[in-house]
């Protein structure tokens, strides 16, 4: 009898030891990390770090509390389960793209802080929630988030729909606010590195030096959180973590001049290994323009394809999970020499934004978007927040495009309510081919209360950037399929036609001046009244209503023992 | 003999049994030793008042003092930063991401490793005084309160620009040195602190700490009233002025100390004489109860955590609970999930316009109803109700 018990229990041993070693037992995550470096035709480089977590969990489940935080952290993940988060998407950026001449980023992102944030349908105070969340993820990121409030939130009706799975979206939920005057600095960094698994002390994070990263043009820190397939059939849900970052080195500051570049000059570090928490750690160099453009050494034998903003690139891939990457001397130094210059493919979809006109009384915002393709028309997707202080008459907006009027086949506009909530005007506009297309409208500008302005009111005030949504014709066929081994940069944005690719363009951030008082106003009246009052009037009044009296000059030290025997006798005093 | 011997061996299981007992006296009064100072932990609340980029000394005399604190133990969870204004990425700084504290680009105080919890435009009197008493609002996240109790130790420095009574935040208002008084007897009745260090580094600061009337308080300033603080270095490269001269010579002398160091406050009070500094630095320490001379300087700027060693065994709870596995495919949507469309042009086109909420009318659209109504029933009469109803 025990001897085939024995036998029993020996023979489910294998299962179990099978099921054990194909997944650590409460571990449902993975890592992965890659860094996409690209050249540009200008002689700067632009590098994009992207660290994905994948978890395997639902943090709403009824009953299901969760406790067990591997690589998700966990300060994230209490987050998404307090406030009924379904997609969060916050970005710090110091710069502005540049895409005339750095071409498309393969994640955007307005100068200064951006949140936006969908909201489950279960919630029912979204105002409320979103107002606890900023103020929790000011903590989190060392960021002033907390000035997010109702008078600079808004409520797009048809941009920023979800970039992850779902099938209702009722706008109601969405939150969207930028933040365009929040610097970006080391503080902001080193809570981002933390939420890495690996920190900063092995991996790709190791290059994330903040002397190196913010001595360059364009710096962008963001953290995207949204539900994906688990898998091909799509059946369930994952919740994914991107955390991205992405900078542009400027040849002249940081390249001193000499067209030639390489980890160490860009980072100031070199790799030495992978994160071991990761199940892939690549590093792909974008070799589409060689070997014109320029020479890249240690040589690669891994190429990679990829269908990327609409276009075919191929790159080198550097797997750093391999020990002979590192070569000799355990370390990845990457290092790029120009050898020509090249053409570059001018970015099919481009904005810009200015501010027109003279004196603090008014002004006219005029937005212009140029559609660079020589035969395809297609809609783009217009969005602008502007703050109450700006007033803006919408009777006075025109659309045109090559000189002639564009009616755009949607607008939605909700007017500012002053000192509760912002201008938002969303418009479908059809940019004709090989055109430019300009928006106008005029504003007047508001006196504020003198304590609603900044400490420095003469710096001037920030209208945040407008968002350019459009599906842009792709030359390339995209890929549809969702396959896990795509590499990360290409598959941010879900693909759901083969024939266009969606891309988001932000303009620039305005900087108007309001009409400022003179603070010292106030008090100058105070000092220059009262004294006209004092010494003026109060002069006056003393002279009317003063008795006088003659006043004894104070007798000699004799005189008044004399007097004091004098009283004492009761005859009359000396004076 | 037998007496003797029964006499010995008493005495030796006396000693046997006084050995251990004198040893746990020797324990325990090196136990009471260590508890002497009365804190059980230590909080940092370290403020920069001045905004604009010639004010450079001033983030880097707060960063300077961050970095020692640092350095000697305090975690960022217990150091509420404030800085007004951001030098290290100003678009003027020829070195981004750096504050240097040393000319020649010697030290580099603000490092890869700060959290500033206050910034920029959220540096004011509110807010400080917020951070003291404690009255914040609820959804402040942790990083941003001083949650101290009755047994810590707080540190508060404050520097910028200052007069006789005043300092001035920002540029735009000021706080004066009763408001501060108040704000630490606030601390005091409701048992924030057991003993608070203040420094401040401005001009005239003397008159900052005249008011104070709360116990366990230890002032230091960096000159007294009528004198001006000066400013130590400049940088050539840079062109400002890098740090104050008091804070500088004090950041040389916390440079020396290490975490088991016992220097104490009156080499603290030795920190920039006026030969070096021009000004003359005052103190006060009457309304502390301690003796300076024995307050470790550790006690306020390190965190010198007390170790209680306890030979209890714990019992840890058992092991996780099984992993719910994800439920059989009974369970489980038969369709697949799939991504929303980023732009369904004629989704977009078709949509029906979002149902505004009705709100009753608004002040001045009833009170014009009213005044209508009742223009019109004072000339019509009451009468022609009648053909309304």
């Amino acid at each position: 009898f025990r001897l085939s018990s024995l036998i029993g229990h020996i023979s489910t041993c294998p299962s179990l030891i099978g099921q054990c070693c194909q997944r650590h037992p409460g571990s449902v995550d993975e890592f992965q990390e890659e860094l996409v470096i690209r050249p540009l035709h200008s002689g700067d480089i632009y590098a994009s770090f992207q660290f994905r977590t994948l978890w395997d969990t639902d943090f709403l489940q009824e009953g299901q509390k969760v406790s067990h935080y591997r690589l998700f952290p966990k300060s994230l993940g209490q987050v998404l389960s307090k406030f009924s988060v379904r997609e969060l998407h916050i970005s710090f950026t110091q710069g502005f793209w540049r895409t005339m001449q750095w071409g498309q980023p393969f994640i955007p992102s307005p100068p200064g802080a951006e949140l936006w944030v969908w909201f489950h349908d279960t919630v029912s105070d979204v105002d409320g929630n979103w107002k606890e969340l900023t103020n929790v993820l000011s903590g989190i990121f060392c960021a002033s988030l907390n000035f997010i409030d109702l008078t600079n939130t808004v409520q797009p009706s048809a941009s920023f729909k979800p970039l992850g799975l779902g099938n209702a979206t009722d706008h109601r939920f969405l939150r969207y606010a930028t933040l365009p005057r929040e610097i970006v600095c080391t503080e902001n960094l080193t809570p981002w590195k933390k939420l890495l698994p690996c920190g900063s002390k092995a991996g790709l994070a190791v290059l994330l030096k903040s002397e190196k990263l913010f001595h360059s043009s364009f710096h962008s820190q963001a953290v995207h959180i949204r539900p994906v397939c688990q898998d091909e059939q799509c059946t369930s849900k994952a919740w994914e973590l991107r955390q991205t970052l992405n900078v542009v080195f400027d040849l002249y500051t940081a390249g001193q001049g000499k067209k030639e570049w390489s980890l160490f000059k860009m980072f100031s570090r070199t790799l030495t290994e992978a994160c071991p928490l990761a199940t892939s750690s690549k590093v792909y160099v974008d070799i589409t323009d060689n070997p014109e453009l320029f020479e890249l050494s240690p040589a690669t034998p891994l190429l990679s394809q990829a269908v990327v903003l609409g276009d075919r690139r191929t790159y080198s891939v550097y797997d750093l999970s391999r020990a002979e990457t590192f070569g000799q001397l355990r370390s990845l130094n990457l290092l790029l020499r120009w050898k020509g210059d090249g053409e570059m493919l001018r970015p099919l979809l481009h904005a810009e934004r200015y501010v027109a006109g003279f004196g603090l009384q008014t002004g006219e915002i005029h937005t212009v978007i140029y559609n660079n393709h020589p035969y395809r028309a297609f809609p783009v997707l217009l969005m602008d927040s502007v703050p109450w202080y700006l007033q803006l008459y919408i009777h006075t907006l025109t659309v045109t495009s090559k000189s002639r009027d564009n009616k755009p086949s949607y607008i939605h506009y909700q007017p500012a309510k002053d000192r509760h909530r912002p201008h938002l005007l969303e418009m479908l506009i059809q940019l004709p081919p090989h055109s430019m297309t300009e928006v106008t409208v005029q504003f007047e500008r508001a006196l504020l209360k003198w304590t609603e302005y900044t400490p420095d009111p003469n710096h001037g005030f920030y209208v945040g950037s407008s968002v350019v949504s459009a599906l842009v014709p792709s030359m390339v066929a995209m890929n549809t399929n969702f396959t896990q081994d795509q590499p990360l940069f290409s598959s941010f944005v879900p693909v759901k036609e083969e024939s266009s690719y969606f891309v988001r363009v932000y303009t620039e951030p305005l900087l108007v001046n309001l009409p400022t008082p003179d603070f010292s106003m106030p008090y100058n009246v105070i000092c220059l009244t009262c004294t006209v009052v004092a010494v003026g009037y109060g002069s006056f009044y003393n002279l009317l209503t003063r008795t006088f009296q003659v006043d004894e000059p104070s007798l000699p030290l004799a005189k008044r023992l004399a007097n004091l025997i004098r009283r004492i006798r009761g005859v009359p005093l000396l004076t | 003999m037998d007496y003797y011997n029964l006499l010995t061996t008493c005495a030796f299981i006396h000693l046997l049994v006084s050995i251990p007992y004198a040893y746990s006296n020797y324990v325990e009064n090196k136990a009471g030793q260590f508890f002497s100072s009365g804190h059980t932990n230590n909080w940092a609340v370290l403020v920069c008042t001045s905004r604009f980029w010639f004010n450079y000394r001033h983030v880097a005399n707060t960063l300077s003092v961050y970095r020692s604190v640092k350095r000697l133990g305090i975690p960022d969870s217990h150091i509420v930063l404030m800085l007004a204004d951001d030098m290290a990425c100003n678009y003027r700084n020829p070195k981004p991401a750096t504050v240097f504290s040393h000319k020649n680009m010697e030290l580099n105080v603000y490092g890869d490793d700060v959290e500033v919890d206050y910034r920029g435009y959220e540096v004011t009197v509110e807010n400080f005084l917020r951070v003291l008493t404690g009255r914040l609002p609820p959804s402040t996240p942790r990083s941003k309160r001083l949650l101290s109790d009755d047994r810590s130790n707080i540190l508060i420095y404050l520097t910028g620009h200052g007069g006789n009574g005043f300092l001035k935040f920002q540029d735009s208002e000021e706080i004066s040195n009763m408001e501060l008084a108040d704000a630490f007897e606030q601390m005091w009745q409701k048992r924030r602190y057991n003993e608070l260090l203040f420094i401040i580094d401005t001009c005239q600061g003397a008159s900052m700490y005249e008011r104070f009337y709360s116990p366990n308080l230890m002032a230091l300033a960096s000159s007294q009233v009528g004198e001006d603080s000066l400013s130590h270095q400049p940088d050539l490269a840079i062109g400002v002025h890098l740090m104050d001269k008091y804070t500088f010579y004090l950041l040389e002398f916390l440079e020396e100390v290490h975490p088991a160091s016992q220097a104490n406050m009156n080499d603290l009070f030795k920190v920039c004489p006026q030969s070096q500094c021009v000004s003359t630095p005052g103190h006060r320490t009457d309304l502390f109860q301690r003796n300076p001379g024995s307050v470790l300087i550790t006690d306020f700027f390190g965190s010198v955590r007390k170790v209680e060693i306890t030979k209890d065994t714990i019992n840890l709870t058992s092991s996780l609970k099984p992993l719910i596995q994800r439920s059989g495919s009974g369970d489980m949507q038969i369709e697949s999930l799939t991504y929303v469309d980023q732009l369904p042009v004629a989704e977009i086109i078709h949509q029906k316009p979002k149902q505004k909420d009705w709100h009753p009318p608004d002040g001045f659209i009833l009170g014009l109803w009213t005044l209508i109504l009742l223009v019109f029933f004072q000339t019509y009469g009451i009468k022609h109700l009648k053909h309304i109803f």
